[in-house]
């Protein structure tokens, strides 16, 4: 089953004298986690998913994600939603070289994750092999609530301080609902 | 369709340069002589029974293993008349060296992108062009992609990969003892030549 992401830590702790205590690297990840500019930088058909996951029905904005800026200096949450050509490789790279630190990168959908079935001469097989990648959402193209679930997977590593490349999970194993299927007919 | 149009090009240009025509499901196909393809264009432009004025599509097929080995094929239609034409031309020797034709612009600006890509794909020169040069892929780019003997894999990287350990290695789509036999991970022609 997948692994949904947890509740954020307490950040602040309030004392019994009226004080609150907390450290100052929580803090500075707790005020980053909750104010992230994006920087959409969009190519294929993903940008459908991206728009509804955008607007009020999804709403991203409920994350504290809710500012896209459209030039790369003023953003530090760079999504790369659908196919990267080899020819917008180094645009692409440009792009994520202009963001001041901190910056994030998430890529959207299995083309920008990993070239998906285009397996050919025009296509970066993965944005990661130009820029780095904080959380891969998986899917052609990702379910809002997978693209939710990748917000939140990158917020838990912003209030952690966690660089590793993370993969959004399934919330329902197909496998499983059919073998349970399969159980419910034949027992 | 009738074969109407093949008669006319027949009466006018003879065997010598009409090489072969076939009619299949309603669809009139012409092969024409290479010298003589922008000639036999014009014709079906101006003359009143044809008025062909408009090019849908102008593109390139390469017969690996044939010579000529690359053709050049273009879609006419009259939307006067409402009829159209696939007119095919064959160029080029067994390793596409001499692939260059007359250019279509003069007769219809239309073949502009057309015969930039088709030059971009399959490297068919196209003589009168006013522009040919690369339209999809870059300047950098080495041969020519949908040649049957540009490696299915090979791509040319603008930036360096980068490399570590947060790169994700692309995943086989199947193992070895499931999915589709046709895979082309076990075809010879995939890998890159070293």
């Amino acid at each position: 089953m997948g692994e949904m992401t947890k509740p954020a830590t307490h950040v602040i702790e309030a004392g019994p004298n009226g004080f609150a205590t907390t450290k100052f690297n929580d803090l500075l990840g707790w005020a980053r986690k909750y104010s992230l500019f994006q920087y959409p930088f969009v190519t294929a058909c993903c940008a459908m998913e991206f728009m509804s996951v955008m607007s009020p029905r999804f709403d991203l904005a409920r994350f504290g994600a809710e500012a896209p800026r459209f030039t790369p200096r003023q953003s530090d949450l760079l999504w790369v939603v659908g196919t990267v050509s080899q020819r917008q490789a180094p645009i692409l790279k440009r792009v994520f070289e202009q963001m001041c630190d901190p910056k994030w990168v998430i890529a959207f959908g299995t083309c920008a994750s990993s070239g998906g079935f285009y397996d050919n001469y025009a296509t970066l097989a993965g944005i990661d092999k130009v820029v780095p990648v904080d959380i891969y959402i998986p899917g052609c193209p990702p379910r809002p609530e997978g693209v939710m679930d990748g917000l939140l997977l990158l917020q838990d590593k912003i209030q952690k301080g966690d660089r590793t490349p993370r993969i959004v999970k399934p919330r329902n194993d197909p496998a499983a609902a059919l073998t349970q299927l399969r159980t419910a007919r034949n027992g | 369709m009738s074969k109407k149009l093949l008669d006319i090009l027949m009466d006018r240009f003879g065997a010598s340069v009409i090489l072969d025509t076939h009619s299949h499901v309603g669809d009139d196909t012409a092969i024409v002589a290479p010298a003589q393809w922008r000639d036999v264009a014009l014709f079906l432009r101006d003359d009143p029974r044809c008025k062909m004025n408009m090019l849908a599509d102008l593109c390139g097929v390469d017969h690996i293993g044939q010579t000529p080995r690359l053709e050049v094929v273009a879609h006419l239609n009259s939307l006067e008349l409402g009829h159209r034409l696939r007119i095919k031309t064959r160029i080029g020797d067994e390793d596409c060296s001499n692939a260059v034709v007359a250019s279509l612009v003069p007769v219809w600006s239309g073949a502009d992108w057309f015969e930039r890509e088709t030059f971009d794909m399959f490297g068919i020169r196209f003589e009168g062009h006013p522009d040919l040069r690369r339209i999809l892929l870059y300047e950098e780019f080495v041969g020519h992609p949908l040649r049957k003997d540009y490696p299915a894999a090979k791509t040319q990287p603008l930036v360096p990969y980068r490399e570590g350990e947060d790169v994700l290695d692309k995943l086989e789509p199947f193992g070895a003892d499931e999915g589709m036999s046709f895979g082309r991970k076990h075809l010879d022609y995939v890998k890159e030549e070293s």
